[in-house]
């Protein structure tokens, strides 16, 4: 859900942009994040832990703690805190650590 | 990640590499080109002003220059600076620096493509992360810390969810479930361990106002749901911060936000063999420094809650400060004693008072450490041995 009104703040969101989660078609915006896009659209488990397989989401949203990795056009282990959302991005729940040597 | 290997990498030399562009980074990026030096500043994010993009309240405190503007307003002015200066900085963003090797090269990583930055100086200004707490299930989706929230809304504007419980009736606290009222988000409760508010009084009147209750002695014991939060069990503690048996109750919520306090991140400074040292008042393990911000390795430099969580203006006057110091290591300048002197008359200044004992207390510790190493250092040169 986005923010409908606010006291301070204008939001001027870019271009609209489509991206897939899971097979599922979902937009966002251009600017915003990968994981600010899947919020918007409801999803809020990014993902799961590699050994008890527990739903991981978010935390820090700054890079930094590692709980919101990715598989994103066929990259394993993307922060998607921070990285802008691109046109036509196939963002994927990964397995386990995911597949660091896979080549697209 | 993934590093393509295909890809040449060849090194880059810079003067001084600022890892970090929030306030304090951006201050010493900028008092660093005054003096002439070649800089790069470093930040992973797609914009400059670090937590400063996303405080839409006015600033607070004792700030001399900045009090009374919005955080978000602070950092465009700090990156109009950057812009206008009289140098130029070369800025890299959407940029991490992801490790430090002993021959003082930097690892950057910027879309998937790793390569060496090699700088004569670096200055550490990553700034600081929220702290998690232990309950049980803490780790379901749901379950933000503050600044996450704050990014969320504020930047993005993103709601994190219908209703909230937030954790800690600090400052970040009480200013974030303000703000969640603003984004039309419901604030079910403040829960707060110590039998009092530690935030300022003003904050506190105008959450209380908007009737959000806070309730202080007071703890989280567990996230419930399947796949995300659905709810919280919060329960009374006595003077020990223990739990009270009998006094659990469930609230629905769907985010539980955290504002627990922040740590420094320091993984950078630790990695290249800055000493380290406990301080909780400054919030965990920072680099021993001295008043000139540089670590115990003479070509690395450190600034802003990354040093020791304070706030803000602090951390762009140690910003300054990091900036003159590193640039005067590598140009002779003869203005730089006056001008470190008036930064450091500037901090004295925004610590002085109730708000900055926390702070002082914090920083008289690393201080006497310093000292005892300083003479441990005499005795090795010397010979010595002290008993
Ligand atoms: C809710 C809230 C309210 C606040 N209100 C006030 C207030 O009213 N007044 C006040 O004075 N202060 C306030 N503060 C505190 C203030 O925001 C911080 O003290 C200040 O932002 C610290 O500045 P900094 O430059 O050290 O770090 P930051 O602002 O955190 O910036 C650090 C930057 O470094 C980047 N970075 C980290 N590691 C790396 C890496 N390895 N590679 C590349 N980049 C990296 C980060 O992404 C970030 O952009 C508040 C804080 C919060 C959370």
């Amino acid at each position: 859900m986005r923010v409908i009104q606010h006291p301070i703040l204008h939001f001027q969101r870019g271009r609209e942009i489509k991206f897939t989660f899971n097979g599922r078609e979902l937009t966002g915006y251009e600017g915003e994040t990968i994981a600010a896009a899947l919020h918007a659209s409801g999803v809020r488990a990014l993902g799961h832990s590699p050994r008890l397989n527990r739903p991981r989401g978010f935390f820090c949203a700054t890079g930094n703690c590692s709980s919101c990795l990715m598989k994103v056009n066929g990259i394993a282990n993307v922060r998607v805190c921070i990285t802008p959302l691109q046109e036509g991005a196939v963002v994927e729940v990964q397995k386990g650590k995911g597949d660091i040597l896979a080549t697209d | 990640m993934r590093c393509k290997r295909e890809r040449v990498i060849f090194l880059q030399q810079t003067e001084i590499a600022v890892v970090g562009g929030g306030p304090a980074g951006l201050a010493a990026a900028l008092e660093a080109v005054k003096m002439g030096c070649q800089v790069t500043l470093i930040d992973r994010h797609a914009f400059l002003g670090g937590q400063l993009v996303k405080q839409t309240h006015k600033f607070f405190g004792s700030s001399k220059q900045y009090a009374g503007i919005r955080g978000i307003d602070i950092a465009k002015r700090l990156a109009g600076d950057l812009d206008s200066g009289p140098g130029k900085v070369s800025l890299e963003l959407n940029t991490t620096v992801l490790g430090y090797y002993d021959d003082g090269v930097l690892l950057v990583e910027k879309d998937e493509r790793v390569s060496p930055l090699f700088p004569e100086r670096i200055i550490v200004a990553t700034g600081a992360m929220e702290k998690m707490l232990l309950f049980r299930n803490n780790d379901l989706p749901g379950v933000y810390g503050a600044g996450a929230v704050q990014t969320l809304m504020n930047l993005y504007g993103v709601v994190p969810g219908c209703r909230v419980l937030m954790i800690g009736a600090g400052n970040i606290g009480l200013i974030v479930s303000y703000q969640l009222l603003q984004a039309g988000v419901e604030v079910a409760a403040i829960v707060e361990g110590d039998t009092r508010i530690g935030g300022y009084l003003v904050h506190a009147a105008k959450v209380q106002r908007s009737g959000i209750p806070i309730y202080t002695s007071h703890t989280i014991l567990e996230a419930t749901g399947e796949n995300c939060v659905e709810g919280a069990v919060i329960c009374q503690v006595d003077e020990k911060w223990q739990p009270l048996a009998g006094t659990e109750r469930e609230i629905a919520v769907d985010v539980i936000c955290l504002a627990v306090g922040l740590t420094p991140l320091t993984e950078l400074l630790r990695q290249a063999g800055c000493e380290m040292y406990y301080v909780p008042e400054l919030g965990g393990y920072v680099p021993l420094r001295d008043e000139n911000m540089q670590t115990t390795l003479p070509h690395i430099f450190v600034a802003g809650d990354a040093a020791g969580v304070e706030e803000a203006s602090i951390a762009m006057v140690e910003g300054k400060i990091a900036g003159i110091s590193a640039a005067g290591s590598l140009r002779s300048c003869t203005k730089i004693d006056g001008l470190l002197e008036a930064c450091r008359q500037e901090l004295h200044e925004l610590r002085a008072g109730d708000t900055g004992d926390k702070s002082r207390r914090g920083l008289e510790k690393l201080r006497k450490t310093m000292e005892k190493r300083k003479y441990a250092e005499k005795d090795e040169s010397t010979g010595l041995l002290r008993a």
